[in-house]
C-alpha cells in the first residue's frame, strides 16, 4: 500500500499549530501550543489523561474550534478548505462504536462511499487483518479487531496525514502489539500520522517524535531517544555489594561516579543505582572499580531509561499517577 | 462496484434497512403490532348477527310452526324435560300445547325470553292462518363504512406513522450519537444532508409496506371501504409520515441519551394519543379545548385519513388538514436543523 501521490499545496508541514488555546468552562484544556509536525513523520502525544491531548487532536481534526490560535494541516486551514481537508484526513476516534448489526464489510463499504478517491474495502480489510472476520457482525469482534476496524475506516481514503487517538487503550497486551504492527506497516508507506497515547513504550516503539504534554501544555519535545538522554544516559544499572565477610558492602558514592560514563548515582533501598551512557563499555569499568576495593557483586541487573523515567525528571509524578 | 452502490447516499440509505430489518422488536412494532391492535379491537367491538333464540315445545307440530321464524331454534321435548331445559337456560321459552290452545312458559324478567315470547307467538299465530292488518316490510342496515372497525382503522393508521417515524429517527440518530457514531461520521468527508435524507429515503420506503400492509389487512378480514382515491390517500400518507419524521428529527437534536430522547418522544406522542382521536372522535373533548386538539398534527392526518376513506373526499376539501401537517413539517425541521447536535 502507498500514500496516493495526489499534489499537495506546498511542501511544507503537514500539521502546524501556532498559540493554540482551549477552554472548556473554568478548566484550561490545552494552554498555549506551537506545533509543526513534517511530512512522513509518525508523530506522538504523550500525557496523562486530562493533559490535553484528546482536545488537541481534535481541534486539529477540526471537530473542536479553538478559542485562539491557528490550525494549518496540509497548508490547507479548516475555515476555508473543509472539503478538501476531510477527503485528505484518515481519523480515528476514542471510543466510536460502530453499529453492532453491521458486517465489517458493510461498515467500510460505507465509509469508503465518502471518498472520492481511496483504497478498495478489500485492501483495507488485508491491511487491518480482518479477513476472516469479512462477514463477521461488527458485535461479535473483540476490543483489537474493533480497534483494527476503526483503523480500517481510517484508510480507506488513502488518507496523506492520519489521526489516531489512543488507539491502544484499553486492549490487551498481544492486540497493542497487532496495532503497533499496523501503524509501523503505516509508517513505512511515508504517511504521516499523528497519534496521541498515555502508554510511554507505545510512544517510544511507534513515534519518530514525541510531544510530551501537561496541563495543557508541551513540556518536552524530541525524539524518545534525545528525550531519554535528556535526563542523562540511556541506561539504569542496578547492583547491590557484600565486603569480604559477606556483610553489607559500603562503597563512597564518589567513587561510583568518578568512573567514566556513569551519570548520576543514587541509593534505594540497599541497591545503588547508576545512570549510564553505554552498558558496553562502563558495566566493565564498575566490575573493575568494585574488585579494587574488594568488595562483591550480590545482585547485579541493568535496564533501559524510559519516557516514564523522563516524565517523572520533568514533572515529579508517575504518568500512572492521574 | 456499480456507481450506484458507491454512491454515499446509495450507502447510507441501505444501511439504515439493514439496520431496521436486522432489529426484530422493531419490525413487529411497525408492522405486526397495529394489525394486531385493529383484529382485537375488531374483534371486541365487532357487529353481531342478531342472536338465535332457542325455544322448545311439547307436540312435533308445534316445532314446526315454530322453526319457520328464523330467529328461532325449536326442539320437541316433553313438558318436563322443558321445564328442565328452562331452569338451565338451555332454552329460553316452553311452547306447551293445551286441549285450548297454547301456553308459554317463560322467565317475564330476561329481555331475550320476553323477545322469544313475541317471536314465538306470532310464529305459531301465522302458522295458524293469522293475516296481518297492514302490509310491513323490512328495510335491514348493515352498510360498511359506518361501523367502529371502519371508524378505527384510518385512526390506527395515523397513530402508526406517527409511531414509526419518531421512534424511526428518534431512537437511531440518538444511539448514534450516544455511540459516537455521529461525530465519527461527521469527522468524514461525508455530506451532513445526506445523513439525514438517508433517514427521510429509507422511511418513505418502509411506508408502502407498512401502509399496504396494514391498510390491505384491514380491507381483505374486515372490508374496510376506500372511498377516496387511492393516490391521494398514499399522498396523506407521504405527507403525514415526513411532517412526523421531521417532529422526530427535531426530538432527536440535542438528546445524547436514550432515556432522555425516550422521554421526549413520550412527551410528544402521549397527548397526540389521547387528544387526536384514534379510538374515539376528538370532536368529545370540550369547545375550550378544541383549539388545541386541532393543531396536533395527529389530529389533522387521521381527520384527512377518514375523510379519504370514508368519505371520498378530495384534497381539495382537505387543505386545511394539508396545511396544519404542512406547517409542522416545515417548523419542526427548520429548529431540527439549526439545533442539531452532530457529536
Amino acid at each position: 500500500m502507498q500514500a496516493n501521490g495526489r499534489p499537495t499545496q506546498s511542501n511544507g508541514p503537514s500539521l502546524l499549530l501556532c498559540g493554540l488555546r482551549k477552554s472548556f468552562a473554568d478548566v484550561v484544556a490545552v494552554d498555549g501550543l506551537d506545533l509543526e509536525v513534517t511530512r512522513g513523520e509518525c508523530f506522538g502525544l504523550l500525557g496523562p489523561n486530562g493533559a490535553g491531548k484528546t482536545t488537541t487532536i481534535e481541534i486539529c481534526e477540526g471537530l473542536t474550534a479553538p478559542d485562539a490560535g491557528t490550525v494549518e494541516l496540509l497548508g490547507l486551514t479548516w475555515s476555508t478548505g473543509e472539503n478538501q481537508l476531510r477527503q485528505r484526513i484518515g481519523i480515528q476516534l476514542q471510543e466510536t462504536q460502530f453499529p453492532d448489526k453491521l458486517t465489517v464489510d458493510e461498515t467500510l463499504c460505507l465509509f469508503r462511499s465518502f471518498f472520492h478517491h481511496g483504497i478498495s474495502v478489500e485492501e483495507s480489510i488485508r491491511t487491518a487483518q480482518l479477513e476472516e472476520k469479512r462477514h463477521a457482525r461488527v458485535g461479535t469482534l473483540s476490543g483489537g479487531q474493533k480497534q483494527r476496524l476503526a483503523m480500517a475506516c481510517a484508510l480507506v481514503g488513502d488518507p496523506e496525514l492520519l489521526f489516531l487517538d489512543e488507539p491502544t487503550t484499553g486492549l490487551d497486551p498481544q492486540a497493542r502489539r497487532h496495532l503497533w504492527d499496523l501503524v509501523d506497516g503505516l509508517k513505512q508507506a511515508g504517511r504521516t500520522i499523528i497519534l496521541t497515547t498515555h502508554y510511554m513504550d507505545e510512544a517510544e516503539r511507534l513515534c519518530d517524535r514525541v510531544a510530551i504534554m501537561d496541563h495543557g501544555r508541551i513540556i518536552a519535545l524530541d525524539s524518545p531517544e534525545k528525550l531519554i538522554a535528556s535526563i542523562g544516559g540511556e541506561h539504569i544499572v542496578e547492583f547491590a555489594i557484600t565486603d569480604k565477610n559477606g556483610s553489607d558492602g559500603v562503597v563512597d558514592p564518589a567513587l561510583l561516579t568518578a568512573i567514566a560514563g556513569v551519570e548520576s548515582h543514587r541509593v534505594d533501598a540497599g541497591v545503588h543505582q547508576l545512570s549510564v551512557r553505554e552498558l558496553h563499555t562502563t558495566v566493565p569499568l564498575i566490575f573493575a572499580s568494585l574488585s579494587a576495593h574488594g568488595l562483591h557483586l550480590s545482585e547485579f541487573r541493568t535496564h533501559s531509561a524510559t519516557l516514564e523515567d523522563v516524565f517523572v525528571g520533568l514533572t515529579g509524578r508517575n504518568l500512572r499517577d492521574e | 462496484m456499480s456507481k450506484l452502490a458507491m454512491s454515499s447516499l446509495f450507502q447510507l440509505t441501505i444501511v439504515r434497512f439493514r439496520l431496521f430489518w436486522r432489529e426484530p422488536e422493531a419490525i413487529f412494532w411497525i408492522f405486526v403490532f397495529p394489525i394486531l391492535l385493529a383484529v382485537g379491537l375488531g374483534i371486541a367491538f365487532r357487529n353481531r348477527p342478531a342472536d338465535v333464540l332457542q325455544v322448545g315445545a311439547t307436540t312435533a307440530q308445534l316445532t314446526h310452526a315454530l322453526a319457520v321464524d328464523k330467529g328461532l331454534a325449536a326442539a320437541t321435548m316433553s313438558e318436563a324435560e322443558g321445564t328442565h331445559a328452562l331452569a338451565t337456560g338451555t332454552i329460553l321459552l316452553l311452547a306447551i300445547q293445551t286441549p285450548d290452545g297454547v301456553s308459554y312458559k317463560f322467565d317475564e324478567t330476561n329481555p331475550d325470553a320476553r323477545t322469544a315470547r313475541m317471536v314465538a307467538d306470532r310464529a305459531i299465530q301465522t302458522a295458524s292462518g293469522r293475516r296481518e292488518a297492514v302490509h310491513v316490510q323490512n328495510q335491514l342496515v348493515h352498510e360498511t363504512g359506518s361501523r367502529y372497525i371502519d371508524f378505527l382503522v384510518p385512526g390506527l393508521l395515523g397513530m402508526n406513522l406517527m409511531g414509526s417515524a419518531i421512534w424511526g429517527m428518534g431512537f437511531s440518530i440518538v444511539e448514534s450519537r450516544q455511540k459516537k457514531l455521529l461525530k465519527r461520521l461527521v469527522a468524514s468527508p461525508m455530506p451532513r444532508w445526506q445523513y439525514l435524507a438517508s433517514y427521510l429515503l429509507s422511511r418513505l420506503s418502509m411506508l408502502v409496506i407498512e401502509v399496504v400492509g396494514f391498510l390491505g389487512f384491514a380491507r381483505l378480514v374486515f372490508g374496510v371501504p376506500f372511498r377516496g382515491s387511492l393516490w391521494q390517500l398514499g399522498l396523506l400518507c407521504v405527507l403525514t409520515s415526513l411532517s412526523f419524521c421531521s417532529l422526530g428529527l427535531l426530538v432527536a437534536s440535542r438528546a445524547t441519551t436514550m432515556e432522555a430522547a425516550s422521554g421526549l418522544m413520550n412527551l410528544v406522542m402521549l397527548p397526540m394519543w389521547i387528544l387526536s382521536g384514534i379510538f374515539f372522535s376528538a370532536t368529545r373533548f370540550p369547545a375550550i379545548l378544541q383549539p388545541v386538539v386541532r393543531a396536533l398534527p395527529l389530529t389533522a392526518a387521521i381527520d384527512a385519513l377518514r375523510g379519504n376513506m370514508l368519505q371520498g373526499m378530495n384534497l381539495g376539501q382537505q387543505l386545511i388538514q394539508m396545511a396544519i401537517l404542512l406547517t409542522w413539517l416545515i417548523v419542526a425541521f427548520a429548529i431540527a436543523l439549526r439545533i442539531f447536535r452532530w457529536r
